[in-house]
C-alpha cells in the first residue's frame, strides 16, 4: 500500500468530491463526510512525508505494471503520466491536507446557515485535489491540468455566496487571472514540448538548452506563478478572492495560492537549475518582488477596515517573505561558499514561512471569520469591545497577530529571524524593507485589536455569544501549532524544512530519479 | 531535541527568552504592586473627569479604526494616493499589469539588461 501512496492522495479526496453531491439537503452528514475525507489524507501525507524524509524521492507511475516503472521497455524517454515526490512536494503535502482538515472542521458551524453545502465540500475537496496534483506531479502537463482544476474550484468557492454580488465579482476574476495565467503555463509548456518532444519536469530539466525560447518559457512561467501566488504588482486579485470566501476556505485558498509559489520554486530550481548565469538574475527579480510585495501589501493593509480585506493585505505582504527567502538561495545557488554560508538558511526561512504563514494567517482570517458570524459586518469601526463576549476568538486573535508580525516566541519569529539574517548578507537594504515591514504589521494588528476587541462594551452586541465548538476548536489547533512551532521550531525545521531545501538545492538527485538516471 | 536554533550568525533559544520573559513579569510586577493603595474598583474613583458634563454614550467615546494612525496616513497622502490609484478593481488593469511585468521579467531573462 505504501508504494500507492502518491496515487491515494489524489483518490482519496476526489472520491470524497464526487461522492459528496449524493448527501443532498443532509448537511450536517457531507460536513462529517468532509471532515473524515480530509482527515484521511492528513494521514496519508504524513505517512507519505515519513516514507520520502527516511526512504528519498518516491516515484509513481500511473498505468504502468508496476508503479516504479519509469521507462517502459524499449523506451529511452518516461511517456506516462507520473508522480514525483521529493521532500519539498511532502512539505506541501502535509501544508495542503492539514489546512484542508482545519478548512472542513471550520466549516461545518461557519456555513451551516448556507443552502448548497454538499458544492460546497464536493469543491473543497477538489481544490484539496487540485493542490495536492500541482506539488506531487512529475509533469508539466499535469502541473497545468492540477492549476486548471484549483483555479476552476477555488474560483466557485470564491463565489459561493452568490447572493452578494461581491463574492460573484471575485469570483469572476479569480477566474479569470487562474484561466490567463495557466494559458500562459501552457503556452510555456507548448514552447518547451515544441523543442524537447516531453513533458516530464526531470527530462527537460537535463535536456534544457537555455536558448531564447527557453528563456521566453522561463519568463512566461516565473510571472504567471507570480501572479498566481499574489507577487506585487499582479496581486491585486487576492483582496478581492480572500475577503468574499468563506473563511473556512480561506486555509486551503492559502495553500492552493503557496502551490503556485512551490511550481515558481519548482520551475526556478528544478526546471532551470543548470543556468548558471541567469540564475542570479532569476534570484534578484524573485528578491526585489518580495521586498516590493511585503512592503506595498503591509501599508496597503494599514489603512483598510475592513477586516478580512486587512488581512488579505497581509497574506500578500508576508508571501514577500517567502520570495524573499528563496530568492536569496537561488542568487547564491552556483556559489557553493555563499550557498553554505547563508543561502541554504535563506531558503529555509522562506520555506519554514510557508507552513508558519499558513497556519497563522489560517487563524487570523477565521478569527475574521468569527467576528463576522457574530456580529454581521466586517466593518472594523461598527465593532468594538467583543473581547468580554468572544474571550477565546480575542486570545487566538492575539496569537495570531503576535505570530504575524514576528513576536517571539510564536512561529513567525524563528522563520523571519532567518529571512532578516540572510538577506542582510546579500544586501542589507532588503533586510531594512523587512523589519520595517513586521512593524508596520504590528502597527496594524493593534488597529484591528483595539478596534474589535478593546474598549467599552457595545450596547448592539450585549446579546452576542462566542462561536460554535467545532469553529472555536479549529482556531485552538491553530494557536496551539503558533506556539509550538515557535517554542520548537527545529522540530518543523530538521524534519521537514532542511529536507525540503536541500530537495531544491539538490536538483541533480530529482533529475536522476525522473527515471533518467 | 535541541531547543536552540542556530542561524547564520548567532542562534534563538525561546525557552531562554521565556525565562527572561518571567523575569521582566515579576519585576513589572514589583512595580505595580507599589501603586497607589487607595484606588478602588466599582466606586466613584473610575469614572471619567468631566467637569460636570453628562457622560457621553459607549459609541460615541469608542475609537474606530479609521481614526488609528490618522497622522501616519495623512503624513504619507501622497503616497497612498498613488497607491490607492493603482488599485482599481478593474479587470482589464490587471492583466495589462500581469503583461507589463511579463513582458519585463522576459526581457531581463533573455539578456536585455
Amino acid at each position: 500500500m505504501i508504494e500507492h501512496l502518491p496515487a491515494l492522495m489524489i483518490a482519496v479526496p476526489l472520491f470524497g468530491a464526487f461522492t459528496a453531491p449524493l448527501f443532498k439537503k443532509h448537511y450536517k452528514e457531507v460536513s462529517i463526510w468532509a471532515i473524515i475525507i480530509t482527515g484521511i489524507t492528513v494521514i496519508l501525507s504524513l505517512l507519505l512525508a515519513k516514507e520520502v524524509v527516511t526512504g528519498g524521492i518516491m516515484v509513481y507511475v500511473f498505468g504502468a505494471d508496476k508503479p516504479t516503472l519509469v521507462l517502459p521497455s524499449g523506451y529511452s524517454v518516461p511517456i506516462r503520466i507520473m508522480f514525483e515526490v521529493d521532500a519539498m512536494s511532502a512539505f506541501m503535502a502535509i501544508s495542503a491536507t492539514l489546512m484542508s482538515f482545519i478548512g472542513a472542521l471550520y466549516s461545518y458551524s461557519h456555513v451551516d446557515r448556507e443552502t448548497g453545502l454538499e458544492k460546497y465540500y464536493a469543491l473543497l475537496m477538489l481544490l484539496e485535489v487540485g493542490i495536492l496534483g500541482m506539488v506531487l506531479t512529475g509533469d508539466l502537463f499535469n502541473l497545468f491540468v492540477f492549476l486548471e482544476i484549483a483555479g476552476i474550484a477555488g474560483s466557485a468557492l470564491v463565489g459561493f455566496r452568490n447572493y452578494r454580488g461581491e463574492a460573484s465579482e471575485a469570483g469572476i476574476k479569480y477566474l479569470i487571472v487562474s484561466a490567463v495565467a495557466s494559458l500562459m503555463v501552457l503556452f510555456a509548456i507548448g514552447i518547451l514540448y515544441g523543442q524537447y518532444g516531453n513533458l516530464n519536469l526531470a527530462y527537460i530539466a537535463k535536456n534544457v538548452s537555455f536558448n531564447m525560447v527557453d528563456m521566453i518559457a522561463l519568463g512566461l512561467l516565473f510571472t504567471s506563478f507570480a501572479m498566481k501566488c499574489g507577487a506585487v504588482p499582479m496581486h491585486y486579485w487576492v483582496p478581492d478572492a480572500y475577503t468574499e470566501v468563506p473563511a473556512g476556505i480561506n486555509p486551503p485558498l492559502l495553500v492552493a495560492t503557496y502551490a503556485s509559489l512551490y511550481a515558481l520554486f519548482r520551475v526556478s530550481f528544478t526546471l532551470f537549475a543548470n543556468v548558471v548565469v541567469d540564475l542570479a538574475r532569476v534570484g534578484w527579480i524573485m528578491s526585489i518582488l518580495g521586498v516590493l510585495t511585503m512592503f506595498i501589501g503591509v501599508t496597503m493593509a494599514l489603512v483598510q477596515k475592513d477586516v478580512k480585506r486587512l488581512m488579505s493585505y497581509h497574506a500578500i505582504s508576508q508571501t514577500g517573505y517567502m520570495l524573499l527567502g528563496v530568492g536569496v538561495g537561488l542568487t547564491v545557488l552556483h556559489d557553493p561558499s555563499k550557498l553554505a554560508e547563508f543561502g541554504r538558511d535563506a531558503m529555509a526561512g522562506g520555506v519554514f514561512h510557508i507552513i508558519n504563514h499558513i497556519i497563522y494567517k489560517s487563524l487570523l482570517l477565521m478569527t475574521a471569520g468569527a467576528l463576522f458570524y457574530v456580529t454581521g459586518t466586517r466593518n472594523l469601526n461598527e465593532m468594538g469591545g467583543l473581547a468580554r463576549k468572544m474571550p477565546i476568538t480575542a486570545i487566538s486573535f492575539m496569537v495570531g497577530a503576535a505570530a504575524i508580525s514576528g513576536l517571539p516566541p510564536f512561529n513567525g519569529f524563528a522563520s523571519k529571524l532567518l529571512i532578516y539574517e540572510t538577506s542582510y548578507r546579500l544586501n542589507p537594504l532588503l533586510t531594512v524593507f523587512a523589519m520595517v515591514t513586521s512593524v508596520l504589521t504590528l502597527a496594524s494588528f493593534v488597529k484591528v485589536f483595539a478596534s474589535a476587541f478593546l474598549g467599552p462594551p457595545l450596547e448592539k452586541f450585549e446579546n452576542t455569544r462566542e462561536v460554535p465548538k467545532p469553529m472555536i476548536i479549529a482556531m485552538i489547533i491553530l494557536a496551539a501549532l503558533c506556539i509550538i512551532f515557535g517554542l520548537f521550531p527545529n522540530l518543523v525545521l530538521d524534519k521537514l524544512v532542511y529536507p525540503a531545501v536541500d530537495a531544491l538545492i539538490n536538483f541533480a538527485q530529482y533529475h536522476s530519479w525522473g527515471g533518467l538516471a | 531535541m535541541s531547543f536552540t536554533l542556530t542561524t547564520p550568525s548567532g542562534f534563538w533559544n525561546p525557552l531562554l527568552w521565556l525565562l527572561f520573559l518571567a523575569l521582566f513579569g515579576i519585576i513589572a510586577y514589583l512595580i505595580y504592586s507599589r501603586g497607589n493603595p487607595s484606588y478602588k474598583k466599582d466606586t466613584e474613583q473610575i469614572k471619567p473627569y468631566l467637569s460636570g458634563n453628562p457622560e457621553p454614550t459607549k459609541e460615541k467615546v469608542q475609537v474606530k479604526a479609521g481614526d488609528i494612525y490618522w497622522g501616519f496616513i495623512e503624513a504619507l497622502k501622497g503616497y497612498y494616493k498613488v497607491l490607492q490609484a493603482i488599485h482599481t478593481g478593474d479587470m482589464r488593469d490587471y492583466i495589462l499589469w500581469y503583461l507589463g511585468i511579463g513582458a519585463i521579467i522576459t526581457f531581463i531573462l533573455i539578456g536585455g539588461v
